[in-house]
Formats: structure tokens, sequence, C-alpha cells
């Protein structure tokens, strides 16, 4: 008999991808910039480091938050004891009067349809969950963040059937290819249970527009299927277009009472917004009251820590924080990317233009040999071996189209960033000028540039013996 | 369509058990010693409360724990960072090492092999996923704590096969019992994919002797399947026999590791469950590197894992927070056990835990489920102890009630012993003079009606059973 489940031996866990081998390799070789300044500069990891700044300097004007104090006196005891998956009270009022800060206030948010999740990870393995049965699928729009193969489908069952979008219209969604989309999913004989699409976009770094909102309004409506919309970034736009929630689209449109309001599931975290990822803060926002019931028990399996929980409601009910905190942060991210931008563009690279998220849609089809997801990959490799900078390929966010990569640019320092272009600016030119050479020189400069590894697999084929494998 | 799934509509997540009459009962009146002291004594939740002030003293002592003070500051920007799922290396090594000391230092852990969960309800559904398919099945003995039917089957799909347990052994675990439940599965087609067993046992406040954990690992290791121990009790032990992992176990016999995982927590050791400290220790390497993958959808908050890091490395600290943890247990089991027994009420002798298995089955007019759950409703409703009948653990003995000591203050105790004593009293008094008993019939009545009345309450947004004081300023709290 098998020893262990079929989901501990297969790969669904989407962690053979190459997305977390890039990972892997900076773990082995990372940049520091005393210690290893050779070392591989992290560009993969979409985290929010620009304003821990402003957060340091709040805990140090509050103290009784950290120390588990309210109005000088101990609760220790009853946050040590608090494990009410309905969640702290206060946290959860402070963090619907965030969200609806982030939204310009024009919707607002009632906290008895929030649940609170250890992050967005198991909010959207949740929400999955509640409203589908193994084998049933979910339509998500290409590309997507890499993780959602895990978080969707590992341990739920469900399928994702690809909604795919081209830069032939900045790769926004269509009702030509949600409606492929369906069909594709109907050719393989799988019951569509809903739409998840993550607004801002990650990887695109782009805010969804009113027509693409409508649309999938006009789709779940007309389908009868769910709509997940994952706004973990909402609090990242820095320039306009604003940020058009799909709660503000369904108040426009008059769906409060109507079934379509009920099919609308929002999900949020604290990870990308306040750069937090380490304290595991997730939530649902759900009309549905069967749906907040069934995802409140759920929530058991990963409830956030009640010393987390109260920590945060202490900061974000701080309403004068909480406004800076978003004016400033969006501030320094537009700076930010700017930066990445012009670094880019001065390699002679673009990118899609983008108004949020932490990261830059890059499009570097020019460098490709050939356009295929071959020559992606061997680009990638350069990248990430010689370049020594771990980005995200387009293939792993399953871009239909190859030459495309996420490069983030919020976690690092500013002088990592600018270093990170040169290295880049560098690989280009030299790219530029062996293409350039001729034939001998081609030779010759491919020995040089070749990566060890490449050598080691030439010799190997040589050899027929034990090698270092 | 538009319709949810049948997890979400499926009443495996156990709530809508009749067991929650007694939570009911407990929210619509809580009792408080100033505020209530006719309210109803919550005797219901397995809470350790017995050593905040260890707690709180040490944090006192030690600010640079946590990362928000001025002395930890300097750490916030790389904790709050940090969301590697292998968890703080610091975090595991003080975890290792704490396992190790409450093991008396017979068995030490290795920080690798440590995997967090959200809180022994995650780590036991993490398990479950990584060790079984839908449609499987686990060998679990009876009595077993009820959550175990959520958090092993809800979302995984995987069957509990009951092995039974009675009072005629000490509830011990026969392998008689195990191989009739196995053979029984089989006939009826079901897989069986392995055995979960909690040491210290919830609900009966014992641990488990070596020749009973050295049947079951041969069991299994004959058997081929898995052998789970929830050893999230191990550090409530207050008296002997002393507690025995399966770590010490399987040190001392052939079997195969791989097949071999401890479930662990800070949840009732320390008194920490809001705190959300699961831990899944697997001797397969196989199950550590996916159960590793699969904790993060139940990672501990960096926030938590620092604090406890830093905790759980002060030797001196735990040492004397152990011993003294302990000591006052077993404080509050005598007094229960030494005044419940001189109304002619006995408890299995326990060694561990934080409740006592009391034994009523001399009240009950008939051996019956029934007759168990009438007495239950007089006790809450009456008495206004919400305690827990054995049948929501699965007991096939009806009498037998499970009562938690260690989440209340010493007046409390006092209180609700006082309670006991009047009860019995009464009851002795009542088999004299049946105007008395007369008296009893209508408040049973009126129980049962008000029982009727709350089916139709039951709302998504009723206080979990988990929360520890609705009333509490937390809960209430608005700004």
């Amino acid at each position: 008999m098998k020893l262990l489940s079929r989901k501990a031996t297969c790969n669904s866990h989407g962690q053979d991808s190459s997305y977390f081998l890039g990972w892997q390799e900076y773990e082995k070789n990372p940049y520091d910039e005393v210690k290893n300044p050779k070392g591989i500069i992290q560009m993969g990891l979409a985290e929010n480091q620009l304003s821990f700044d402003l957060l340091e300097s709040w805990l140090a004007k509050n103290p009784d938050a950290a120390g588990f104090k309210k109005d000088g006196q101990s609760i220790f005891r009853e946050l040590a004891l608090f494990q009410d998956y309905h969640g702290l009270p206060a946290f959860k009022q402070a963090l619907v009067d965030f969200m609806s800060e982030i939204r310009g206030n024009k919707v607002t948010f009632d906290p008895s349809n929030l649940v609170l999740t250890a992050g967005a990870t198991s909010a959207n393995e949740t929400l999955v969950f509640c409203l589908a049965e193994p084998g049933e699928a979910f339509l998500l729009p290409t590309p997507y963040y890499p993780g959602f193969d895990r978080d969707l489908k590992w341990r739920t069952g469900v399928e994702i059937v690809p909604i795919h979008c081209t830069s032939s219209n900045g790769f926004q969604i269509t009702e030509t290819t949600l409606e492929e989309a369906y069909q594709l999913a109907q050719k393989r004989n799988l019951k569509v249970k809903g739409v998840l699409v993550t607004n801002p976009s990650n990887p695109l770094g782009t805010t969804m527009s009113r027509t693409e909102l409508n649309l999938l309004v006009n789709f779940i409506s007309a389908k009868n299927i769910h709509l997940i919309s994952d706004e973990i970034y909402s609090g990242t736009v820095f320039s306009s277009p604003g940020f058009i929630s799909i709660m503000e689209i369904l108040k426009e449109r008059s769906f409060e009472d109507t079934e379509v309001w009920n099919r609308v599931h929002i999900v949020y975290s604290l990870s990308k917004d306040l750069g937090l990822p380490g304290f595991r803060v997730g939530a649902i926002y759900s009309n549905d009251d069967m749906v907040v019931a069934a995802a409140t028990k759920m929530s058991s399996f990963g409830l956030v820590s009640s010393q987390t929980q109260y920590l945060l409601s202490a900061m974000l009910s701080d309403k004068k924080f909480t406004k800076n905190y978003i004016s400033e942060n969006q501030k320094r991210l537009k700076q930010r990317h700017k930066k990445l931008v012009s670094g880019l563009e001065k390699a002679g690279i673009s990118c899609l233009k983008s108004n949020a998220g932490l990261f830059c849609w890059v499009d570097m089809r020019h460098l490709l040999s050939s356009n295929t997801f071959e020559a992606e990959i061997e680009l990638w490799k350069k990248i990430v071996y010689d370049v020594k900078l771990n980005i995200s390929p387009g293939s792993s966010c399953h871009c239909t189209e190859p030459g495309w990569f996420r490069v983030c640019f919020a976690n690092m320092s500013e002088e990592t960033l600018k270093l990170s272009m040169q290295r880049l600016k560098a690989f280009v030119d030299s790219t530029t000028k062996t293409s350039q050479t001729n034939h001998q020189s081609i030779e010759n400069s491919r020995r040089k540039s070749l990566p060890k590894w490449v050598f080691r697999l030439s010799f190997d084929d040589r050899e027929t013996v034990h090698g270092e494998r | 369509m538009g319709v949810l799934s049948k997890i979400a509509t499926n009443n495996r997540h156990g709530e809508d058990s009749p067991y929650f009459e007694g939570w009911k009962a407990f929210d619509r009146n809580p009792f408080h010693l100033t505020q209530n002291p006719q309210g109803v004594i919550q005797m219901g939740l397995a809470e350790n409360q017995l050593c905040f002030d260890l707690i709180e003293d040490w944090i006192r002592k030690n600010p640079y724990a946590s990362i928000c003070t001025a002395e930890g500051v300097g750490e916030f920007k790389d904790i709050a960072n940090f969301q590697d799922y292998h968890g703080l290396p610091e975090f595991r090594q003080a975890v290792a090492n704490f396992m190790g000391r409450v093991r008396g230092g017979r068995v030490t852990f290795d920080p690798d092999r440590i995997v967090m969960g959200g809180g022994a309800t995650g780590a036991n559904e993490q398990i479950i996923f990584c060790l079984a398919d839908p449609g499987d099945a686990f060998l679990v003995p009876t009595p077993y704590y009820p959550a175990f039917d959520r958090d092993l089957g809800w979302r995984t799909g995987v069957e509990i096969v009951p092995v039974h347990c009675d009072s005629s052994n000490k509830f011990r675990i026969t392998r008689a019992a195990l191989e009739e439940a196995y053979e029984k599965a089989r006939e009826a087609n079901i897989n069986v994919k392995g055995l979960i067993i909690t040491n210290p046992s919830n609900p009966l406040g014992i641990t488990l002797d070596r020749d009973t954990l050295k049947s079951l690992v041969s069991f299994i290791n004959e058997k081929n399947i898995h052998l789970v121990c929830d050893e999230i009790y191990a550090a409530t032990l207050f008296c002997s026999p002393k507690f025995i992992s399966i770590a010490e176990v399987i040190q001392e016999m052939d079997c195969n590791h791989d097949l071999i995982h401890i479930v662990y927590s800070l949840s009732k050791d320390m008194g920490l469950p809001g705190f959300r400290v699961g831990i899944v220790y697997s001797y397969n390497d196989e199950v550590v590197s996916c159960g590793r993958k699969m904790s993060s959808f139940g990672l501990v908050s960096s926030h938590t894992q620092f604090f406890l890091a830093s905790m759980l490395s002060d030797d001196e600290f735990v040492e004397t927070f152990l011993a003294e943890s302990s000591k006052r247990l077993a404080k509050r089991y005598h007094i229960f056990t030494k005044r419940l027994e001189q109304v002619g009420i006995n408890c299995l002798k326990g060694n561990a835990g934080l409740f006592l298995w009391m034994d009523l089955r001399h009240l009950l007019p008939q051996k019956t489920l029934e007759a168990e759950m009438k007495l239950w409703h007089t006790i809450v409703n009456n008495v206004k102890l919400n305690v827990s009948p054995g049948s929501s653990f699965r007991c096939q003995e009806p009498g037998w009630f499970r009562v938690c000591f260690a989440n209340m203050d010493d007046e409390t105790v006092d209180i609700a012993l006082k309670r006991i004593e009047a009860f019995v009293r009464q009851g002795k008094e009542g088999g004299e003079n049946t105007a008395t008993r007369k008296h009893w019939q209508p408040n049973l009545r009126l129980s049962l009606k008000s029982r009727k009345c709350d089916q139709g309450v039951l709302s998504p947004h009723m206080m979990s059973p988990h929360s520890p004081m609705p009333k509490s300023p937390l809960v209430l709290a608005r700004t």
C-alpha cells in the first residue's frame, strides 16, 4: 500500500516551478552589500520594505500595544487565551476601516462579514474549499501569481483554467477571452464555479479598468458563478488611474440585495500594503452569510495569532497613522517604480505601463534567441546565474507569450536597485556586442561568458563515469 | 449553480452537535465571581490558566523578546518580513529544546524536523492531508477529543474508525480492540492508513503505559500503517507514573520510523492557545518535506515565533515553569478529587491533563445515553456547571463526564465544588423525599424546552466554543 497520500507525492504544490528554483539559487548565494557584493540580488520577491520606519516610529510611540497592555494594564492572560475564530472585534473593525480608507471611503465594509485567516494563502484556499468540489474549476486570467497553483488547487483538488491575456491589449481581460476560457473548461469536462482575479494584478502591476470590472460582473451574472477578487495589493496603487474595487462597481450598478452581490468575495492581507508577510494576516470578505459561516469555521485551521491581532488593532485604529502611512507608502512606491523603469530604459528594456504593485512586468522579448519558452528559460538562467539577478520568468506565471519577466523593486535599498540595473545594462550591452562580432570571437566570448554549469554538463557528456552530479 | 461546496454545507465541522447546548447555557449566563455569582461555571474548556503570572513576570524582565519594544524594535523589520515556511531557526531550536526538556531529557528532537501548523488543529489536519487520501480512514481510540471529527476528517475527506475502550480495564487500548476495529474496517472495504492517539489522553487525563505504547507500535508496524501521537498535554503531568513519549519508545524498539509522527502545541502546556503554535514532528523525511510546504496555510506569526524563541530558550525559566505548573496542577487535581470523593464521586485515577474523568454512573437511573443526556442537562441548567458528557467524546459507557479544573481561580473552584456537593446532597434527600424529586422534574422540562428555542437561534455569529470569556473587555471592545 502506498505509504503517503497522493497530495504528498504529487507536485501540485507547484514548488518544482522555476519561480521557486530561482529562490533556491538566491538562497545559495545571496547578495549582501558588504559580505557578498557579487551575490545574487533578489528581485523575485514581491515584498514591501519601503516603509518600515513608519511602523517602527509608531511602535516607539505606542509601547502598550507591544507589551500586551491596555491602558497600562496587562491583558496578557486574555490575549493568551483568545482563540475565538470570530477574531478580535477591535481588530476586525480597524481592518475594515483600513480597507475602506484604501478605497477612498467609496465603499464600507461590515466587520461581521470579515473572516480572518493565516495570510492570503490560507484565505484563498479556504474560499475555494467553500465554493468548489474537487474536480471543479476556477478561471484565472494569465499571467497569474505562481503560488495560486498551490493555494487554489493542491489540497482542494480544484482545477485552474486560464483566461489567456496578451500584450496586444496590455493583457486586459476581454469578453472573448472570458468566453473562450469558459468553453475550454467545458471541453475539458470541468464545471466552472467561478473566476478569480487579482486586482491590482500580480504580476502585471496594473489596476483593473472599469470596463474589465463591468465585464466580469456581467460574465459571472450570466454564468451564475462566483467572483473572487484578490485585492492584496490595493494599498500599493501609486498613480492614476486609481484603484476601483469590485464592490464599488456593484454599488454603482445597484447590485446590493441581488444574487450577484452574494457571489462576489474579496481576499485581503497586510503582507503587501503594510509589508508584514511574517505576521500572517489574511482576510476573506463576503456578503454571503453562508460563506462567512463556513469560512469562519475553517479559519480554525489557520487563525491569526492574538498577540498579532492586538498589536495591529491598535496600529490600524490610529487613523492619523493610517492616513499618513497610506499616502507616504504610495509616494515611496511611485519613486522606486520610476527608478526601476528608467534603469530598464537605459538598458534598452521597456515594461508594461503600471500604476500599482511592488514589481514591473518587463518586456525582454527582443533579447530572446527565439520566440519560445525554451529561449525564455535560457535567458532566465543567464540572468540568474550570470547577471546574478533573481527575476521571475513569465512562464512561471503561466504567461502565453515568451519573453516577459516580473522584476520586483520594493524589497531592496535604492543602491541595490541601482546596482541591479547596472548589471543588467552590462549584460544587455555584452549580448549586443557578442552578436555583432565574427565567428572566432563568438567562440572566444562564449567560452568566457558560458556559465560553469554548462561546462560541467558538456564534460559529463564526454566522460562516461561518475561526475559531480 | 452559485451554490456552495459540500464541505461548506455539510456538518462535518461538528458544530451542530447537541453538546453545544452547554456552551450556549454558559454564553447566556456566564459565571462571574462578583458580577454574576449565580451564573454557569465553565468547566468544559480545557485551558491552563494557572501559570500566567510566571510568563508575565518573564515578559517584564525580557523586553528584547518583543520586536515592538524599544529594546527589541531593531529586529522588527527582519521579523515582520520573515515568512519562510521553515520557520525562524531560533524558534525551531527553542521548540525542539523545550520538547526535549518536557520529556526529561530522555529524548532529543531535531529542529529540522519541526514543522509549523495553525495550532494543533492545523497540525492534525496537515498530517492527515500528508498521510491519507479522501475515503481512507484513521483508527481513533474512544473516548476522544470531539473536534477530531473536524480536524481529521472535515476537509480531508478521511473517515474515523473508533477503537472502543471502557472502564473494565481503565480504558486502556488493547491489541484485541485494535484488531477488531481494523478488521471491521477491512470488511467494509475501508482503507485504514493509520492510528492516532492522544497521550496524555484527552478526556481521560492519564498517560499511556509503556506496554500499551509498545503494543501500539508493534501493531502499526505489522500492519504498515502510520502512528500519529498527539502529545499536546505532555507537560501537564502532575503526578506519577511519568510521561512516556512515543519518541522514547521507538528508541527501544525495532520499528519503521517512517511511520511515526508527533503532533504538539503550546496551547495546553503553556496556556497560550491564542498564539496558534502547532507543531508536526515527523520521523519520515517525505512527510517533513510535504508538511513544510503545507504549513504555508498555517504558519505561526513571526511576531509570535520571535517572542517564543526567546522565552523557550531561557532554560532557567523553562525549568521553573515546568516544575511550578506541575505543582499547581497537582494541587488543583487533589482539591477536586478529594472533595468529590467525600460526596461519593470517583474519578478515573489521573496523572496529567487539565481535567478529570468523572464517574457519575451511579447517578444514572438507567445505563443509557438518554439517561446521561438528562443528567447532563440537569448539571448544566440546574447545578449550573458546564461539564462535558462522555457521549460527546464517543464514550460507549454512559455516565462519564469530563470536568476541567485548570481554567478558573481558587474561589471559583470552591463554588463549583460546593454546587456539586449540594447537588449530590439534594439527590440523596430527594430519594427519601418525593416532594423534592417532583421539584426537579419541572426544571428538566424547562431546560428541554429552552433547548428547542435555541436551535432556531443557531446563527453563524454565535460564539465559538473556544472563546473563554464572551463578556471580556477584549471581545466587547469597540474602540
